[in-house]
């Protein structure tokens, strides 16, 4: 089991005006192994959620295990925490500074003062995972695409070898192909390496299509946490919290007003075109 | 009459090396020819690249063409003496809320096109007011536009743009930064400015949900133009579609995947109310046949 | 600790203070430092804390926003403190050691603490009264004389209001690439001074590149809204004297007048001293 959340509660600002309720009494765990859908409105407390998981952000009370140890216990080595647990933050692209692709790769094993042969292998690995052509190891990241940039970004974050990877709204601006090469990327990661995913996204196509287990945040609180097809079977209260279901979910719950007498569960295009085809034979 | 034309548009790149010699040409917009109509909602679909901005951005005349001609308004985007009436007749919605933003509170924001163009003060005030009752953001206008949210945010530049009494807005991706309600939000207005306000709208973006109630849909690659038609006509042709790796509606793909299982539905279906309808229809001819 | 700079910070409210003209502030707050300067009698220095009480309250601004731009001269104050204390020669008070303080050296330190306090909270008042644009613009219409002699007023004022405007946003870039990057192993707490200053490369690299970046959009964005310089430009919110301000004027004269009173009653009776 490799993270433990418990009691967790996070106050922004105590004490002054601002005082803000980001967290609250949040429990989770998250095993080894899955694909972790978040999602959440703005401001629901998602962003802040994860900057808890690898001690980036201190909570104000409550607990983080990592492998069954406190993270917030004496002489607990968070560098090394944050090696595990691989935050890849919004438009990482923006993080780049190096003077060529590789050498940026380079910086998170290096910060954990690896040897210079060992700090070398695993930025050429992630570099490979992410699929980036080696014609551009040596090129600066300033000339590569939005998508290139941050594949670049996430293999800078790959080359610390994490056991998690979290991963805040790694499309946002990208276009569907840009977005299709990122998360089809981040699947094979999961499938081949068996890295735990949790993967934060405005949109529940995307989420339908690549989750196991999806957690909602609404006002700081842990609204859901279950499979796809239960957490978008709320789907009337997922609107009332400014979300939705996919697209499909809705076609499905046409029909069923319609008169057809159809199983509503369907999340994605394939799962609904199976069910109609099986329904109309 | 024609707002915006034209004709053979293309625009170079220049890549220069460090001694500002030429070192490669690379084409963004390779012969386009382009016509819209006043009141016209016209969306320009295409993946990063394709040269979609590049075009938007001839339009208001920031980037000149290389070769062909474009008009605005009847004027040459070349004629640097229209220059100003070019920026004025077409307005510019950019990609990134923070960046567009140059007023410290909401409504000195709105008034600083019309202050360029120099409107008399109490006339920019009417303007304000308008333009920011025409969003939905006049209760926001003393606020500061650091505290808003990023649909809002590109709410009020599109007032901003407003302000300036364009006849056509252009707007680059103006979504392509927010969250599923704030894209929500900015099409919405964009699409009752159009409604009442009679403004003609030339949308850029690369989701497609956002096209399906354009009148006219233009699909680039390559910098140049590859599909062009209304929603039902482009999105009828998902294959192609995919080939240049754009999405499709899902009640779209749906439809598309029962076709290709031999169910027999008509083409163009772009949402669940019509695929319902349709899946209806065929369920009825199949009671029928029976 | 970056938000805790209040200085250019504006708390909005609609009290007098607020409304009034931005150039009745910029020549208020500049009466009121020349006022700490150049007297300096107890009676005096009561007179501008009465005044400066004055204006918070009509401000309505509470308190601790004011107070809160002092913690960036904590360290400047004492500094001047501890160097007035000790250095001043004069009339021995205590005496340890080297040190000796004097009546003359305590006397000097409290005026300085006063008045840095005082030039802080005072010039705290005009920024938190009023927003960064009519800061600029009064600003730029007081200083419009010097239009004739090519300054480019206009544009200063402009380059200053967007520099106001991006200073939160950049604020706040600064935290997220410094999280993205202590996600990544990055340490900029431990080390000496060069492994300090080596450790701040990667935050200051994306952070100018972003900058630049904003630059580059926000010059397109001001183009394709017309703005072509200070030439046949009208303003929204033209600068207006009113009622007010006649009046706010006429206040800092009368604060100006009774302070130079005091002062005088204060040169005859500080004769004796403190």
């Amino acid at each position: 089991m490799a993270i433990k959340i418990e009691h967790l509660n996070y106050v922004y600002s105590a004490g002054t005006a601002f005082e803000r309720h980001a967290l609250k009494e949040i429990n989770l765990e998250i095993p080894d192994g899955q694909f972790i859908g978040v999602i959440g409105h703005t401001g629901s407390g998602k962003s802040t959620l994860i900057q808890h998981l690898n001690g980036l952000l201190q909570a104000t009370s409550g607990e983080v295990y990592y492998n069954g140890e406190n993270i917030y216990g004496e002489g607990y080595d968070r560098k090394q925490l944050r090696s595990r647990v691989g935050l890849v933050f919004q438009y990482p692209e923006h993080q780049l500074f190096e003077t060529d692709v590789f050498t940026d790769v380079c910086f998170g094993p290096k910060n954990l003062g690896l040897p210079a042969e060992e700090v070398e292998a695993r930025a050429y690995e992630a570099l490979k995972l992410v699929g980036l052509k080696e014609k551009y190891y040596k090129s600066s990241p300033f000339e590569l695409s939005g998508g290139q940039k941050r594949r670049v970004a996430i293999a800078g974050i790959l080359a610390m070898n994490p056991e998690v990877l979290i991963l805040d709204e790694p499309t946002a601006g990208l276009d569907p192909k840009g977005r299709d090469d990122i998360l089809d990327q981040v699947k094979m990661l999961h499938e081949e390496r068996g890295i735990t995913v949790l993967l934060v996204s405005h949109s529940m196509e995307d989420i339908a299509r690549y989750v196991e287990r999806i957690i909602v945040m609404n006002r700081g609180q842990v609204m859901f946490d279950d499979t796809p097809r239960e957490v978008f079977h709320h789907y009337r209260e997922l609107e009332e919290v400014g979300l939705a279901a996919p697209q499909v979910t809705y076609l499905m719950h046409g029909l069923q007003e319609a008169g057809w007498d159809i199983a509503t569960d369907a999340t994605t295009v394939e799962e609904a075109a199976d069910a109609i085809r099986r329904f109309l034979k | 009459m024609g707002i915006i034309k034209a004709r053979k548009l293309a625009h170079d790149y220049f890549k220069l090396d460090d001694e500002g010699r030429v070192e490669s040409v690379s084409r963004a917009v390779d012969h386009v020819d382009l016509d819209v109509q006043e009141g016209e909602f016209v969306a320009i679909l295409g993946h990063n690249g394709s040269g979609k901005s590049t075009l938007a951005k001839h339009i208001n005349a920031i980037l000149l063409p290389s070769e062909g001609t474009l008009l605005v308004d009847g004027n040459d985007t070349k004629d640097e003496s229209k220059l100003w009436d070019i920026r004025q007749s077409a307005g510019m919605v950019f990609q990134n809320p923070d960046n567009q933003i140059i007023g410290t509170i909401v409504d000195e924001d709105v008034g600083f096109g019309p202050e360029n163009m120099g409107v008399p003060t109490e006339e920019i005030w009417q303007r304000v007011e308008k333009s920011l009752k025409a969003v939905g953001m006049w209760e926001y206008r003393s606020h500061s536009p650091n505290k808003l949210s990023g649909g809002q945010k590109q709410r009020v530049a599109i007032a901003g743009v407003v302000a300036m009494r364009p006849k056509c807005i252009i707007l680059d991706e103006p979504t392509a930064m927010l969250d599923p309600n704030g894209r929500k939000e900015v099409i919405r207005t964009v699409h009752g400015l159009n409604k009442s306000e009679h403004v003609t709208v030339l949308l850029i973006t690369h989701y497609m949900e956002e096209v399906i109630d354009a009148d006219k849909v233009i699909v680039m690659d390559q910098g140049k133009i590859v599909m062009q038609g209304t929603p039902r006509e482009v999105f009828s042709r998902v294959e192609e579609l995919k080939s240049y790796r754009l999405d499709v509606p899902q009640a779209t793909l749906v439809a598309h995947e029962l076709q290709k299982a031999g169910i027999d539905l008509p083409d163009g279906i772009l949402s669940n109310e019509e695929l319902v309808a349709a899946l209806e229809e065929y369920r009825k001819g199949q009671r029928n046949g029976n | 600790m970056i938000r805790e700079i209040t200085l250019g910070q504006y708390y909005p409210g609609n009290s007098v203070i607020h409304r009034l003209d931005p150039r009745v502030k910029l020549a208020g707050t500049l009466v009121f430092i020349i006022s700490l300067f150049a007297f300096h009698s107890v009676e005096a220095y009561i007179g501008a804390t009465l005044f400066l009480a004055a204006v918070i309250t009509v401000s309505r601004v509470p308190l601790s926003f004011m107070l809160r731009g002092l913690k960036s001269i904590f360290f400047l104050m004492m500094f001047t403190v501890v160097f007035n204390l000790f250095l001043i020669k004069g009339t021995p008070v205590v005496s340890f050691w080297i040190f000796t303080i004097t009546k003359e050296g305590i006397e000097m330190a409290v005026s300085m603490a006063i008045r840095l306090i005082y030039l802080v909270i005072g010039s705290s008042v005009m920024t938190l009264t009023t927003t960064p644009n009519d800061l600029t613009d009064g600003l730029e219409k007081a200083l419009h004389p010097l239009k004739k002699i090519r300054v480019p007023v206009h544009e200063i004022a402009m380059i200053m209001s967007i520099a106001l405007r991006f200073i939160p946003i950049l604020l706040e870039e600064t935290d997220k690439i410094m999280k993205a990057q202590m996600a990544r192993g990055a340490d900029f707490e431990s080390g000496g001074l060069i492994q300090k200053a080596k450790s701040m490369i990667p935050l200051l690299v994306p952070l100018f590149i972003s900058a630049f970046r904003r630059a580059n959009d926000l010059a397109m964005a001001m183009e394709a809204r017309g703005y072509h310089g200070d030439e046949g430009r009208t303003k929204m919110k033209p600068l207006v004297y009113h009622g007010r301000d006649k009046m706010a004027y006429l206040i800092l004269l009368g604060y100006l007048v009774v302070m130079f009173l005091l002062n005088r009653i204060g040169f005859f009776a500080g004769l004796w001293g403190l």
